[in-house]
């Protein structure tokens, strides 16, 4: 593959000598989608911060669950061991927060199909793996840095931020970012109108955030709840998040008690590693849906 | 791969493939019973403005969605730039520049951006981008606006950014879809100003579809294609010589005298309803001396030079649909220029 056909001196004459012919070149060359992954990821970076208002209004939303739903909750909740509900809720809304910040990323597909820009991505002479990949790394990239922003509320409800703290939520929000942005471009691949799009995140977002155990905890629901918060990969994204979050708190047995923060299937509790490894595992799923949605030829 | 290639060629007896720019044969496209494309052959060579013509729905678009590799044929072969649309895809793509007829540009980003990406999508090396973006600019005027925001820009702007990010990678052939459809006649002339001017400054081969009749006489070669099939092919002359000569048809006070005098002159005169039509090489130099050579008072003095309506209509014998206004006086001309 690597001598190609060009064409020959037949070429017409170039007057800027700066106009080069392209290089004769295999059709995919590494270094080149590597290229476009930078690309597309920029361009989400730069979408990002100039829509101050997506900054704002995807950071309004998690802060007001955080007081608002916070107190409210507080009073019907308490206190037990010194720890209260906006504690308990607060790694489930910078998760909620992360969530949103991704799917909406995501979702902006949708935008570039109406507007025409998708096109220009898609008759591009590169791999749609590399598409996929970048618009993961710069949605990802997006919701880790909202949700990081979120970190500067957590002495204001009372949550003590560690260097190691920081560091692992960090790394979590990438995971769970990733995760989120890979089955966002997958719903998105499949969305042709604008208009599905409320629906969509209606739907999907909103019940995925709150059988999440994003906001309550996950134990004592009825059956058929139960399974469907099982089913739900944001339970494994947030239920790690929540267990760094703890750890670096001086939780009492009893606040433990009060706050459960494991996940269990089939009567079995899973570990921090057995939950990050399903978040990857969906990862992985969705990527390969999301590619496969968007090779769809025309 | 290169033998494999040109195997390929000799076997379909084709001469010089990779002279040509776009080469097509019995390139077909059936959806379901209904060929939108049927059976099409024709070849346009480097540097050439060719144009396909032809009322919405002919099969333009399908056409130019297969050469661009975004539709497979059912039939048929196409090479473009000198590589099989159907096994060669990606090559061909990084060797033609896409206009699409709806707007594909980022108008979040700025012109520069829009470039950028476009830049690093079609694999332009890095040392060259900063260059190539300024030249392509330049080409379409638009380099005091390289940093605003695309959502800044007029229609014609967008157009123009999206002509310019077409040769940005600097492509063999640049594909046109009805590339000035919905702008307004001085946009028009612009974006023509700049597609000629990319042509002989970088000497890229232009495709185009339009179903607007002017557009096409900037084509130096015109396919008029109708229900999949190209119905004529030649340069806007032969095709407008094709269906007849210029004619200038006057009125006057006593036609009988002015047949006399003017088949004295030496006109090829003939009577019709309202007058004397007389057919001529070239209409503009002819009126003068028609109108001298009268004798008589003329009245009006109607010049008329066969146009791309009137080739459509003769081979097709109907009008373009979506075409504007006077139906009847163009029919009643086409059928007074057949007659010669």
């Amino acid at each position: 593959m690597t001598a190609l056909p060009t064409v020959g001196p037949g070429t017409p004459p170039r007057a800027d000598p700066a106009a080069a012919p392209p290089p004769v070149v295999p059709d995919t060359v590494i270094s080149d989608e590597i290229r476009v992954v930078g690309m597309v990821w920029e361009r989400e970076l730069i979408r990002y911060v100039r829509t101050r208002t997506r900054i704002v209004s995807g950071l309004i939303q998690p802060v007001l669950f955080l007081f608002v739903l916070g107190y409210g909750m507080s009073g019907l909740v308490g206190t037990t061991g010194g720890f209260n509900f906006r504690q308990f809720v607060y790694p489930g809304v910078v998760a909620m927060s992360v969530v949103m910040t991704a799917m909406f990323s995501a979702l902006s597909i949708v935008w570039d199909r109406e507007f025409g820009f998708l096109r220009e991505m898609l008759v591009a002479p590169v791999s749609r793996v590399s598409l996929v990949l970048g618009k993961t790394a710069g949605g990802a990239t997006v919701a880790a840095v909202q949700g990081t922003i979120m970190l500067v509320l957590a002495p204001l409800v009372g949550i003590r931020l560690t260097p190691l703290l920081v560091v692992q939520m960090i790394a979590l929000e990438l995971l769970m970012a990733v995760a989120m942005t890979t089955f966002g471009v997958f719903v998105a691949s499949r969305i042709q109108k604008m208009e599905s799009f409320q629906v969509v995140m209606q739907m999907l977002l909103m019940p995925m955030l709150f059988l999440s155990g994003a906001l309550f905890p996950l134990n004592g629901l009825p059956g058929w709840l139960t399974v469907i918060t099982r089913l739900n990969p944001l339970t494994y994204a947030v239920a790690p998040f929540r267990q760094a979050v703890f750890a670096a708190q001086d939780l009492s047995p009893a606040a433990q008690a009060r706050f459960p923060t494991n996940v269990t299937l089939f009567g079995f509790t899973l570990s921090i590693g057995m939950e990050l490894a399903i978040v990857v595992v969906f990862a992985v799923v969705f990527f390969v849906l999301a590619f496969r949605g968007l090779s769809r030829t025309e | 791969m290169k033998t494999d290639l040109a195997s390929e060629h000799e076997r379909s007896g084709v001469a010089g493939d990779a002279s040509l720019a776009v080469d097509v044969h019995g390139l077909t496209k059936r959806y379901g019973e209904l060929a939108a494309v049927d059976g099409i052959d024709f070849s346009v060579g480097q540097g050439e403005i060719f144009a396909f013509l032809g009322p919405n729905g002919a099969g333009k678009s399908t056409t130019i969605k297969m050469l661009c590799t975004l539709a497979h044929p059912t039939s048929g072969r196409a090479t473009v730039a000198g590589f099989d649309v159907s096994t060669r895809a990606k090559s061909v793509r990084r060797h033609i520049g896409l206009v699409f007829q709806e707007q594909t540009l980022d108008d979040q980003l700025t012109a520069g951006e829009n470039l950028q990406f476009h830049a690093v999508l079609y694999g332009v090396p890095h040392r060259e981008v900063e260059a190539r973006i300024s030249r392509v600019l330049e080409l379409v005027a638009l380099s005091d606006r390289r940093k605003d925001l695309v959502s800044t820009y007029s229609g014609g702007m967008a157009r123009r950014l999206e002509i310019a990010r077409g040769m940005l990678h600097t492509p063999k052939i640049l594909f046109l879809d009805e590339p000035t459809v919905g702008l307004d006649p001085q946009t028009r002339a612009l974006i023509w100003d700049d597609i000629q001017r990319l042509r002989r400054e970088e000497g890229v081969t232009i495709f185009l579809t339009t179903h607007y009749m002017d557009e096409a006489e900037y084509a130096e070669r015109i396919a008029i294609i109708d229900h999949g099939a190209i119905i004529a092919l030649d340069s806007p002359d032969v095709l407008k010589a094709s269906v007849g000569t210029d004619t200038v048809a006057i009125e006057t006070s006593d036609d009988e005298a002015a047949l006399a005098s003017l088949q004295r002159a030496g006109y090829t005169v003939e009577r019709t309803g309202s007058g004397l039509t007389a057919f001529v090489a070239d209409e503009e130099t002819a009126v003068g001396p028609i109108v001298a050579a009268t004798g008589v008072p003329v009245r009006t003095v109607r010049a008329h030079r066969p146009t791309l309506d009137d080739v459509f209509l003769h081979f097709t014998g109907r009008e373009i649909r979506d075409q504007r206004g006077e139906a009847v006086p163009m029919m009643a001309r086409a059928r007074g220029a057949r007659r010669s």
